[in-house]
């Protein structure tokens, strides 16, 4: 079915967009200021969600927003696989918002402002990538995602966030200037179009040598998604507060990442293509190095969010892995992964934040025994864990099981391997700090008693324990979603 | 005034107020703000009115005082030289706002002969684009270089030696330039570029003719500070009055780049010069290293205005480079770098020019914490380095896209490396800029004080064509598909 030409994949985006207009003027209204903010996730979510039953029956919306090459506008276009993508961004974003209030207001920060300001440029740049309809459109919101969240990063504003500030924008700006553009020229030179098309665009046109040369330029030109030896930008950026961490590098800036690696690999590259080359093992490998390296990393971290932040990226790696199979299932199982592990990954990161908010606490040796004072935080990070260990009733568990499936399909017994090792160092990393928080003992001298974060962080946080489990049982709309994405109808 | 030669209006009006200037502006200054404004703001709605002329009816020809060609001077607005008069009259327009500003604070009482000087400057840019004429272009060339010297001059300290550097480099381009132009009289026994086009194929003397343009390229490159014979920029722009800075810095090489591709593709047809594999590999690798070596040499300043003379220089290996990739899309790239690149450059000299005004220094020193005092102008050096370092979608990204895309049709790989470089080193300089204005100093490890001083924008009157100049950067960039397909791709030579 041909895409209906529509405005509103440009209003979805717009909204937050023009949203930071309002946000800035209230700058000494905190409360008008923060209704506005709360106001545009909310009409966001809803444009998007009203987008979803077009994508549903096959068809979709395009929007033309500007001719400026040959051959490539500047293009939306909504279709199967960004509208996952932007249903995970803009529903995580609604309660990222509610979230950041709490926690924002909580440690009395500076700036808020431009804080929030940014955060809106940042997400309308993250549904950009989503609806992007070509690799030109899809590079210009992924650089301005890269751009957006610079001041995010740096907010406190201290030589730590100076430095970090520093290495977040030479790993993402260098290699998306340096490998990512180009190998979109190239791609265009041998193609003539960057239109994302279902198998790809470069059949037939670029020798093995090329697209070779193309999928690794592409894979670390898209450092979002964290791959080794391209990914120490993520544990510098936790240096953020919690939940620009939990949202940006649990969700919307990471997932760019991958979603820009999956654009490549179904739509530009193309899985045939790419299978007839016998190129996926260049995929799977890197994936699978990152993978377990980042899980052996993660277990020496005593800091809570660097922990996470290499749990991050080796979860990013699963997506990539699954795509890099080039099966339907292992491709079906890293798409999902990509939204399960996104509600897991922001549960996680919104209690780690609870806790500093409730506690000052930062490092999970100081957190023996607070799981007796903040039941409900601990109760989401155990949910939260779960699903990122791959354990049902849990999300993750249907990702990693269809990640699984699709290892043993392709008979690849090195991966099947690699995923159930994996698993376990998750659940190695995780559980201990359920546990001593629930089981362990105080340190001497600590209070006792119930302390839990303000409401407006522990709300969110519960919600998004709960999307995770329920994804569990419901994940039909994005298998569906996927399926269409990879042309299997 | 008759319509049709509205385009040598948009020449004459200037060069007018130039007199007016000095004749008014002596015994008031109060003339000289409204004669400057009122004059390009014409020129302005002229050249627009040209260039949609230009581009609905096809090219115009203007003899003047009724002398036919070739004895007479010819003037012709095809859509490049319409293009280049709107160009010229736009960055004029913004950047005389903050000329006046500046030159009230920097050459009190001089103000009548700064501008007297800064309209014939403009007017003689104008008729560089016109005219059809290769001695005249020689003339025109001269008469602005003149002014240039002369406005550079005016500067504090050691300007006037940077422009006597300036006028010694200046003068050796121009005997290049006029020998060469001698040569091609020699061989052709005419001055009209149209009537050397005709004429130069049918003589059979490739010796002579490639001679002949290898003279009037070695003038137009240092003219335009083509690595290796920049030396004279850096100085000379560095310790211009920032009033003539503001204007001079966008245009000159930009107009010098533009008078290179009007010498190749009507004065000597590309069929001339292109199949001289010598003259184009040695001038895309002389660009390569212009590139490398100007974003390099920009590493190593320790102020602002320096900084961005240097990138001059590497931005003028990317127009150079960019033509003698001798296929369309580098040519297409070449001309909208021309036009991007003399947007981005008036932008940033704009800031420039806002920040001397306040604190009298762009240093790197000085720019600390410069955010919370400036902020508006701040935002737009922001989007003025986003586009120097060619983010999408300003306009920096799509002049950059062609000329990559020429450099792989090409398979000057050199250049194609050259140029990602200077984006990721672009991106380097920038950010070190930026990132000292966002935190100010660290020295004391105490943090969350930087905030101590006020906030001192930059005045109305220098601040607002500053945000109109960062908005043109991204309504330019969207404007690419039109620009290309209505304006330059009329250009490029048929069988390219």
């Amino acid at each position: 079915m041909t895409p209906i030409v529509s405005i509103w994949p440009l209003a979805a985006i717009l909204v937050s967009l023009l949203g930071a207009l309002p946000i800035i003027l209230s700058d000494r209204q905190p409360n008008l200021r923060e209704s506005w903010t709360i106001l545009i996730a909310l009409v966001k979510l809803t444009i998007v969600v009203a987008l979803l039953p077009g994508v549903l029956h096959g068809g979709g919306y395009v929007f033309t927003i500007a001719e400026v090459l040959p051959g490539v506008p500047i293009e939306l276009r909504v279709d199967a696989l960004g509208m996952i993508f932007a249903l995970v961004a803009s529903c995580l974003w609604l309660f990222t918002s509610i979230y950041s209030i709490g926690y924002m207001r909580a440690l009395d920060e500076h700036a808020q402002t431009r804080y929030f300001a940014s955060f809106a440029v940042a997400i309308s740049a993250t549904l950009g990538v989503a609806f992007a309809g070509n690799l030109l459109t899809m590079y210009l919101f992924y650089e301005v995602l890269s751009l957006s969240t610079y001041p995010l990063v740096t907010h406190e504003q201290t030589a730590e966030a100076r430095a970090s500030g520093r290495k977040y924008l030479t790993y993402i700006l260098g290699t998306s200037i340096g490998l990512a553009l180009p190998a979109m020229l190239m791609t265009y030179a041998a193609a003539g179009t960057l239109d994302f098309t279902v198998g790809g665009i470069l059949a037939g046109k670029a020798s093995p040598e090329l697209l070779a040369l193309l999928l690794v330029l592409f894979l670390f030109g898209f450092a979002k998604a964290g791959l080794m030896p391209f990914h120490g930008w993520l544990p510098a950026a936790m240096v953020a507060p919690t939940p620009v961490s939990s949202f940006l590098h649990g969700v919307a800036v990471v997932k760019a990442g991958v979603f820009a690696i999956f654009r490549v690999i179904f739509h530009i590259l193309g899985p045939e293509t790419l299978q007839t080359a016998n190129l996926g093992v260049i995929i799977t490998t890197i994936a699978s190095v990152t993978l377990l390296i980042a899980s052996l990393v993660a277990l020496t971290q005593d800091s809570l969010k660097r922990r996470l932040a290499y749990s991050t990226i080796g979860q990013l790696s699963y997506m990539v892995l699954g795509a890099g199979m080039l099966s339907a299932t292992g491709m079906l199982g890293g798409v999902l992964h990509l939204a399960m592990h996104a509600f897991g990954k922001i549960t996680l990161f919104f209690c780690a934040g609870a806790i500093y908010v409730a506690s000052k606490k930062k490092y999970i040796s100081q957190m023996d025994g607070l799981g007796r004072r903040m039941p409900i935080t601990y109760l989401a990070f155990f949910l939260g864990s779960l699903s990122i260990i791959g354990m049902p009733p849990m999300g993750g568990f249907i990702s990693k099981w269809y990640l699984l499936i699709g290892a043993i399909e392709g008979h690849q017994l090195l991966l099947i391997a690699v995923l159930l090792t994996s698993s376990l160092l998750n659940a190695a990393y995780f559980l201990p700090i359920v546990y001593r928080g629930f089981f362990a003992a105080s340190p001497e001298g600590g209070e006792e008693g119930f302390k839990e974060a303000p409401l407006l962080c522990i709300v969110p946080l519960s919600l998004t324990a709960l999307a995770s489990l329920t994804m569990f049982f419901y994940p039909d709309v994005f298998i569906k979603l996927i399926r269409l994405a990879l042309g299997a109808g | 005034m008759s319509a049709t030669n509205l385009h040598l209006f948009v020449l004459v009006v200037p060069l007018l107020s130039a007199f007016a200037v000095n004749l008014l502006g002596r015994s008031s200054k109060q003339w000289i703000a409204p004669l400057v404004l009122g004059s390009l703001a014409f020129s302005v709605i002229g050249s627009l009115v040209t260039l949609a002329r230009v581009v609905a009816h096809g090219t115009l020809r203007y003899t003047v005082g009724n002398w036919q060609p070739p004895f007479g001077i010819e003037l012709v607005v095809d859509p490049l030289s319409a293009l280049m008069m709107v160009l010229i009259a736009v960055v004029a327009f913004l950047a005389s706002f903050s000329s006046l500003k500046s030159v009230e604070q920097e050459l009190p009482g001089r103000e009548s002969f700064f501008f007297t000087l800064y309209l014939i400057l403009i007017a003689g840019l104008f008729g560089l684009v016109l005219t059809g004429d290769a001695f005249n272009l020689y003339v025109l060339l001269e008469i602005t270089s003149i002014t240039t010297y002369g406005l550079i001059a005016m500067g504090r300290g050691r300007a006037a030696l940077s422009s006597f550097n300036y006028i010694i480099m200046g003068s050796i381009g121009a005997c290049f330039y006029l020998l060469g132009i001698g040569y091609i009289y020699i061989l052709t026994g005419t001055l009209n570029m149209a009537d050397i086009a005709r004429i130069l194929p049918t003589l059979n003397a490739p010796v002579a003719t490639a001679t002949a343009i290898a003279f009037v390229l070695v003038g137009l490159w240092i003219k335009m500070a083509f690595f290796p014979l920049h030396s004279w920029l850096p100085n000379a722009y560095s310790h211009a009055p920032t009033g003539a800075g503001t204007m001079v810095a966008p245009l000159m090489t930009k107009v010098t780049v533009y008078l290179m591709v009007r010498v190749i593709i009507t004065m000597y047809t590309p069929a001339l010069v292109f199949p001289h594999a010598w003259i184009t590999n040695s001038a895309v690798w002389a660009a390569a290293l212009a590139i490398v070596c100007g974003s390099m040499l920009a590493l190593g300043q320790k102020d602002l205005r320096r900084m961005l003379t240097y990138i001059i220089i590497a931005e003028v290996g990317y127009m150079v480079g960019g033509i003698f990739l001798a296929n369309a899309n580098g040519l297409t790239g070449s001309i909208l770098h021309i036009v991007n690149d003399a947007l981005m450059t008036l932008c940033l000299f704009l800031v420039v020019a806002s920040i001397i005004y306040r604190q009298g220094t762009v240093s790197m020193v000085s720019m600390q914490g410069i955010f919370h005092r400036m902020p508006f102008t701040m935002a737009a050096f922001t989007l003025g380095a986003f586009a120097m370092i060619g983010v999408p979608p300003t306009c920096g990204f799509f002049s950059k896209w062609y000329l990559i895309l020429g450099g792989i049709d090409a398979g000057h790989w050199e250049f194609v490396i050259a140029l990602v470089f200077s984006s990721l080193v672009n991106a380097l300089l920038f950010f070190r800029v930026i990132e000292l204005a966002f935190f100010g100093s660290l020295g004391d490890g105490q943090h969350h004080e930087h905030t101590a001083s006020e906030r001192h924008e930059a005045p109305w009157w220098m601040l607002k064509p500053l945000v109109l100049t960062a908005a043109l950067l991204i309504v330019v960039g969207l404007s690419t598909g039109p620009l290309v397909n209505n304006v330059i791709r009329l250009m490029i030579p048929i069988g390219f």
